[in-house]
């Protein structure tokens, strides 16, 4: 039973990271009709700025998680200015290669020059040890990684469903050139979107380097398995996106311990069974 | 001409004479050239009508003013300043308002938020009391998802929300299109009450007698210019010329 807990845990955490990088490709997708290929580099920067900002800044974790967001979401509205913004109207796949690419040069660049092992980035000293819980015992990091990634996703969730700055986003998704007509400045505020999703996922790499280790594939190796949940939940909502993503990190952590041999493929497995029946995903609106 | 809506016009009018001025506008999609030179004016308080036949120009126009079709040469003068290089929302952001054909009404807002969604540009927007006056069905139905409204009522919401604006040069294009004449009638009084409150109009419409209910001039658009322009007490008189252009 302990071991049925622990996978339980896992799957919960997987989840956590799933449900963050979901939700940051489900937002951009929905305002920049961009498949964000680019995801899983980002995410990976994020726990690489955690990583100096802790090394060559003194600068601990819990700064980590404010700052590293905002340095990566403007390197990625740089991004957003100087080229995804001129893919506007074009076929998604030149989005998602010029995405690609942008991976595969941010990827080549940090293995340059740390290789491929990982380099360890420690527990913050509030967040060690763990607790028993009577039927478990839970590190308290990991509960934490859960809890905050949770609140996370519902307040941005929050933010887009009940806002007025939500109305504008998802009116813009829209109908982007009425939107503008009414005199909201559209470009700037794809710029921000892009910029937020893209801060999610440093925010996921940040919460993500005690426990993983910060290495230059770490995105590359978890980008395909998000793939894979906002295939199954759909890409254009955002409660969708979350609720797949812990949902699908359960339901691995489960198959670890029924069946640990699919554990690797039973996303891949529920993804073809939903693209079989469901073309547009679990929650999904037709693209 | 009788522009006596100047005289009625006081709150928002109040500097009379022209307030829009379109000289040689031309316009394309993509490579398709639709507009061949528009003139045209319209003065402050006025409400006035472009006539045509489908694909004329007449939306295009509209479009082009309000500076969402990306191609577009010639001028455009809104109280004096030149908007043709400028973009949507800064031309929204200096009083013009435009309601579409196709409503534009969002599918993920519901009605409230349909209605909040254009900001306040300006000050002297109708308070939302005022407008839930002029549309009272929507004070009903401010929780339901905006495109599950009949089309009537999202028309009126395609124009309640333009009029907290502040924005006091309108643009309407087809506002009676596909409705029952109950509700088309509804729509005429609303723009007479919005002309005695000093709005500006600019409308576009295939029904011509609705138009004349509430128009004080017309130009007839034609293969993307304007080929003839008068006023409504000259309307008699040109009827026979604009049943051939109209083909009605």
């Amino acid at each position: 039973m302990q071991a049925l807990y622990a996978q339980l845990l896992v799957g919960l955490i997987n989840g956590s990271f799933y449900a963050l990088l979901s939700l940051g490709l489900a937002v951009i997708f929905g305002m920049l009709n961009i498949i964000n290929f680019a995801h899983g580099a980002l995410y990976m920067m994020g726990a690489f700025v955690a990583y100096f900002l802790l090394n060559l800044g003194g600068i601990n974790y819990w700064w980590a998680l404010l700052i590293a967001p905002i340095i990566v979401g403007i390197f990625g509205m740089i991004l957003e200015r100087t080229m995804l913004q001129w893919l506007t109207g074009l076929d998604h796949l030149y989005g998602l290669l010029l995405t690609f690419g942008i991976a595969l040069i941010v990827q080549g660049v940090f293995q340059n020059y740390f290789g491929s092992s990982g380099m360890p980035y420690a527990i913050p000293d509030q967040l060690k040890g763990g607790m028993n819980l009577g039927f478990m015992f839970l590190p308290v990091y990991r509960g934490w990684v859960v809890i905050f990634s949770l609140v996370v996703c519902l307040a941005t969730w929050f933010l887009i469903e009940k806002t007025r700055l939500g109305a504008y986003l998802r009116a813009a998704t829209e109908n982007p050139t009425l939107v503008r007509a009414f005199g909201i400045n559209v470009p700037r505020m794809i710029t921000l979107t892009y910029g937020l999703g893209v801060g999610l996922a440093a925010l996921a790499g940040v919460l993500s380097a005690p426990i993983n280790q910060v290495r230059p594939l770490m995105g590359a190796d978890l980008i395909i398995v998000v793939f894979a949940v906002v295939v199954i939940g759909g890409m254009g909502s955002i409660m969708g996106s979350i609720i797949t993503g812990f949902a699908l990190g359960v339901i691995e952590g489960l198959t670890k311990y029924f069946y640990p041999e699919a554990s690797n493929t039973v996303v891949f497995v529920l993804m073809v069974l939903v693209l079989l029946v469901k073309p547009t995903g679990l929650t999904g609106r037709a693209a | 001409m009788p522009e006596t809506a100047t005289a009625e016009a006081p709150a928002k009018a109040a500097t009379g004479g022209n307030i829009l001025q379109v000289r040689n506008l031309e316009a394309w999609y993509g490579e398709s050239h639709i507009l061949h030179g528009i003139n045209f004016d319209v003065n402050a308080g006025e409400v006035v009508t472009l006539l045509g036949r489908n694909g004329a120009g007449k939306t295009t126009t509209l479009k082009s003013i309000m500076g969402i079709i990306g191609k577009r040469t010639g001028s455009v003068k809104f109280n004096n300043q030149d908007i043709i290089r400028t973009t949507s929302d800064k031309i929204a952001r200096l009083g013009i308002a435009f309601c579409p054909e196709e409503r534009g009404i969002f599918s993920t807002l519901d009605v409230r938020e349909n209605l909040l969604l254009p900001p306040v540009v300006r000050a002297g927007g109708l308070p939302l009391e005022q407008i839930f006056d002029l549309f009272p069905n929507l004070k009903e139905r401010l929780t339901s998802q905006g495109t599950k409204l009949s089309g009537g009522e999202q028309q009126m919401l395609a124009i309640a929300r333009i009029l907290r604006t502040g924005a006091s040069f309108l643009m309407l294009d087809e506002p009676t299109e596909g409705l029952a004449p109950v509700i088309i009638q509804q729509i005429g009084h609303t723009i007479a009450r919005l002309k005695k409150e000093g709005f500006t109009i600019l409308l576009v419409e295939q029904n011509f007698r609705f138009a004349s209910t509430v128009a004080d001039r017309y130009y007839v658009v034609e293969h993307g210019k304007i080929i003839d322009g008068f006023s409504n007490a000259e309307l008699a008189a040109n009827m026979d010329k604009l049943h051939t252009y109209l083909g009605v």
